[in-house]
């Protein structure tokens, strides 16, 4: 069987926020791009994002500007975040959003005719750059409409659309491959034919998503198996924060079918609340110590917020994601829960019926469409769902640059710009902020490559075998191993962890792995999923080892991991990060590493009393003297 | 609350196929596309069926659900009576991939034959100002999940395959009149409209608008005043009876 093969400069793996942007970013210099993606162009996970891309503008509070960003990310993150990334972040989002207006989206505005921007968890001023409860639609509508601008342009250069930049839809890597320590290809088959693909490259940039197809209860689509992960660790990349996963507080759990997708947090941006079985809005009584000062301790404050936030602390609905996650995991646990298992969101008696449809038209589709119930009218059901993996390829924060030269990561892959609580909104800007960093530092990558990197014929022998072996094997059905994984997750590594849990978890994966080994396939490989599952096993399953792993060592609680057995945050276990890595593939190693101290004229940020709460007394020491000298 | 119902599902590839029968366990509050996936999970492994975000805000899981084009994640099994038998088929408009997968490249030809928006070149981006309410009508175009929906349902194209190549379908005449709204866009769209994607083709039947499962209004909010834009009247009969019939107020 021949295998087609293409040479481009820069191969970019998935074709979402991250991929597009980063993959635009190469082609304006000048490097032959190829976008692979496993969906069809323009369907990737980023079109689920619904509450907008957080960027300092000041639009709507003249008072916002990056710091004020970076601090509001740095305390998302508890302050575990990679703080060059969080700081490039918070520069540069502004800048990426007006970009995006300049390729034709088209964001809601303010009444001087600039950007709206509004509320969201964790952000202390309206920031979230918006489209009603569509923003990811926009973005991922209007980078794709760049890249086929771009493509017009080559045509009129060139005479060929794809001459410069080409959309390999519908193939899925399945292996990177290398020249002694460089990138030097990447291997694939197409889904529609089942035929085989090399990709003769220098560089790739991972922007593959997140894991959340390891998990029963997830916002994620099919596609969110962990590939860039995967990938990034049998290239003997590694991964940072792993044990950090989101779980978005609000996902619909009624009807069963749909247990999981994703209700926007601008319902509580916008005014809706959480109550439990008795009525009462029990986020008041969950507000923890470090945020004590910054949240509404009454009701009536709580309201009055929505129209005077000069004067008025911000309701506890719009704590960090991680904190409202475990109130209502605690809430229906104590039994206060709602009749199908959450609790309540309302926005019914909080907006006009008018304004809701108007703010949230695509939750009052979802509601009406696939639950029947009308949010305009009577409240939501929800409870949390996993949705982002913090967790990823550890990379350079200015150039996306993996430990392995030419291997480049952006986007949810990558791991420590959230640390280890994401904020929402900052998903969409980190896209577009790193993305566009990974597309240049690859692109600059390759120009200072003395010679091309060659694909040897063994590897590529060994990743046609490794594809195709479970067409051949009438083994084990692949959907069997996958929901026996999910399980697993979901209830032993899930928001709340306990070490015998994990570790009995750490056990079924050893278990599972030999399952994946001997999954068959049957059918043709013309678009065949039960093939297509079966390769995406061995990901899934190699990085919930990272999960577990991870979350094993980790003795504390901070973010998205939760130890029912380490309940506190520990200042120790802050400046560490667990790094995983594996030798063969076929298992996973953690070691601790320290993580930097934060720049000077970065922490010198915070307020002393703030620090505190974070900080070891050795570090605020330091601080005091730092303070001292400024 | 479950029960087995009777499915016939399309099954076939390289342009051969046929309706397979099958009885399947369904639960309340499911979709169509659950169902699929209960086949693939238990009975047909192979089955291929395009799908992504089970919540219809990508578009990938069109297709036909007795007869009618329909979003797979958003048919729920409870509009079907229980004895009634489902009958599921892949976009007629376009060749079949494999059983529910159909190649749908006729789309992304077209989208890339429509110019881009073109901004005036001395605005640097931040400065864009706009009203909302001059937004918002190329916004609701740009709700469009790119179903392809409304191009398989299109009779221009559904049943004549060699109208494809002079015509763009609802899909993207819409984004024409979406970048000609754009308060910012300075191309002159109106001629090519007609001469090169063949808006004089569509005879406002409105099947798109009916099959469009973000409920735009492709034809009376797109189609229908993008025809009044186009310069050269004469060119479409159905434009000019209009405005013999309904005179229209020019703001």
């Amino acid at each position: 069987m021949e295998i087609e093969r293409h040479e481009y400069d820069v191969v970019v793996i998935g074709a979402g926020g991250a991929g597009l942007r980063a993959a635009i970013e190469a082609r304006q210099q000048g490097k032959r791009t190829a976008i692979v993606c496993k969906s069809l162009f323009g369907k990737a996970h980023t079109v689920m994002a619904e509450g907008g891309a957080a960027a300092a503008m000041g639009n709507v509070n003249p008072d916002d500007n990056w710091m004020v960003h970076f601090r509001d990310t740095m305390r998302g993150g508890k302050f575990l975040n990679n703080w060059r990334m969080a700081e490039l972040h918070a520069k540069e989002a502004p800048d990426r959003v007006w970009e995006l207006e300049a390729w034709g989206a088209l964001f809601d505005r303010t009444k001087d005719g600039k950007i709206s921007q509004r509320n969201f968890g964790g952000h202390e001023y309206p920031r979230l750059a918006h489209v009603g409860d569509r923003t990811g639609l926009e973005l991922i509508r209007t980078l794709q409409q760049r890249v086929v601008a771009l493509q017009q342009e080559d045509y009129e250069n060139h005479g060929d659309y794809e001459a410069y930049i080409k959309v390999f839809a519908e193939c899925t890597v399945t292996r990177l491959l290398k020249d002694g320590e460089r990138i030097s290809g990447a291997f694939g088959y197409w889904r529609e034919t089942g035929n085989l693909v090399l990709f003769d490259t220098p560089a790739v940039v991972l922007a593959t998503g997140g894991i959340g197809k390891s998990y029963v209860v997830t916002s994620n689509s099919w596609e969110y198996t962990g590939d860039g992960h995967a990938l990034a660790l049998l290239a003997g990349a590694k991964l940072i924060n792993m044990e950090f996963i989101q779980f978005h507080p609000t996902g619909m759990v009624w009807p069963p079918s749909v247990r999981g997708i994703l209700v926007t947090e601008s319902v509580r941006g916008d005014g809706g609340v959480l109550r439990n079985s008795e009525g009462k809005r029990f986020m008041f009584d969950y507000i923890p110590d470090v945020f004590k000062d910054k949240y509404a301790t009454s009701e009536e404050e709580g309201d009055r917020w929505y129209t005077d936030q000069a004067n008025n602390r911000r309701p506890p609905e719009l704590l960090p994601r991680d904190e409202v996650a475990r109130a209502i995991n605690a809430e229906v646990k104590a039994g206060r829960g709602s009749p199908q298992g959450g609790v309540f969101l309302d926005v019914s008696t909080r907006l006009p019926a008018e304004e809701i449809k108007k703010r949230l038209p695509s939750m009052h589709h979802q509601f009406k469409e696939l639950a029947d119930v009308d949010i305009t009218a009577e409240p939501m059901q929800v409870g949390p769902t996993c949705h982002y993996v913090m967790g990823g390829v550890e990379v350079d924060a200015d150039t996306g640059a993996a430990d392995v030269p030419g291997l480049f990561a952006a986007g949810e892959v990558s791991g420590g710009m959230h640390g280890s609580n994401r904020l929402g909104g900052n998903s969409l800007s980190d896209l577009l902020v790193f993305g566009r960093r990974a597309g240049a530092g690859a692109a600059a990558y390759v120009d200072g490559l003395p010679a091309r990197p060659k694909v040897s014929p063994e590897a590529v022998e060994s990743a046609r075998e490794e594809a195709l072996a479970p067409l051949g094997r009438s083994g084990e059905n692949p959907y069997e191993v996958h929901h026996e994984l999910q399980r697993t997750m979901n209830e032993l590594v899930g928001i709340i962890r306990k070490a015998d849990e994990v570790a009995e978890a750490l056990q079924t994966v050893e278990k599972l792995k030999e399952r994946v080994r001997l999954v068959g396939a049957g059918g043709t490989r013309i678009y065949n999923p039960g093939w297509h599952l079966a390769l995406d096993l061995r990901n899934m399953v190699l990085v919930s080892e990272c999960v577990a792993r991870a979350a094993l060592l980790r003795e504390e609680s901070r973010g998205g991991h939760t130890r029912d057995d380490f309940p506190g945050m520990s200042p120790e276990w802050r400046r560490k990060l667990l790094v995983c890595s594996s030798e063969d593939g076929s298992s996973v190693q953690v070691v601790e590493k320290e993580q930097p101290p934060m720049r000077d004229d970065l922490i010198t940020l915070f307020d002393r009393d703030e620090l505190k709460k974070y900080l070891t007394d050795e570090e605020m020491a330091e601080f005091d003297g730092i303070a001292k000298k400024s | 609350m479950s029960y087995k119902a009777k499915f016939k599902v399309w099954r076939g590839e390289g342009g051969e196929g046929k309706l397979e029968d099958f009885t399947v366990e369904v639960n309340e509050g499911e979709v169509v596309l659950d169902i699929i996936h209960r086949l693939q999970a238990t009975q047909a492994p192979d089955l291929a069926v395009r799908w992504n975000c089970k919540a219809g805000k990508c578009g990938s899981c069109s297709m036909e659900i007795n007869g009618k084009p329909r979003l797979g994640c958003m048919t729920r099994m409870s509009t079907f009576s229980e004895d009634e038998t489902i009958t599921v088929t892949p976009m007629r408009t376009f060749p079949v991939i494999k059983d529910l997968v159909t190649d749908v490249s006729y789309n992304y030809q077209k989208a890339r034959e429509v110019p881009s928006f073109t901004p005036p070149a001395d605005v640097r981006p931040g400065e864009y100002r706009m009203k909302q309410v001059d937004v918002e009508r190329s916004q609701e175009f740009r709700k469009c999940i790119e179903c392809f929906m409304c191009n398989n349902v299109c009779h221009v194209i559904r049943d004549h395959e060699e109208n494809k190549a002079n015509f763009s379908g609802p899909r993207f005449l819409m984004r024409i009149a979406e970048l000609d709204m754009h308060p910012y866009d300075v191309a002159d769209r109106q001629e090519a409209a007609q001469s090169e994607h063949g808006l004089g083709y569509c005879n406002i039947t409105k099947c798109c608008t009916e099959v469009c499962p973000e409920h735009i209004k492709i034809t009376d909010n797109a189609l229908i005043p993008m025809k009044e834009r186009v310069v050269d009247r004469k060119y479409d009969p159905l434009v000019w009876l209009g405005d013999k019939i309904f005179r229209r107020a020019k703001s």
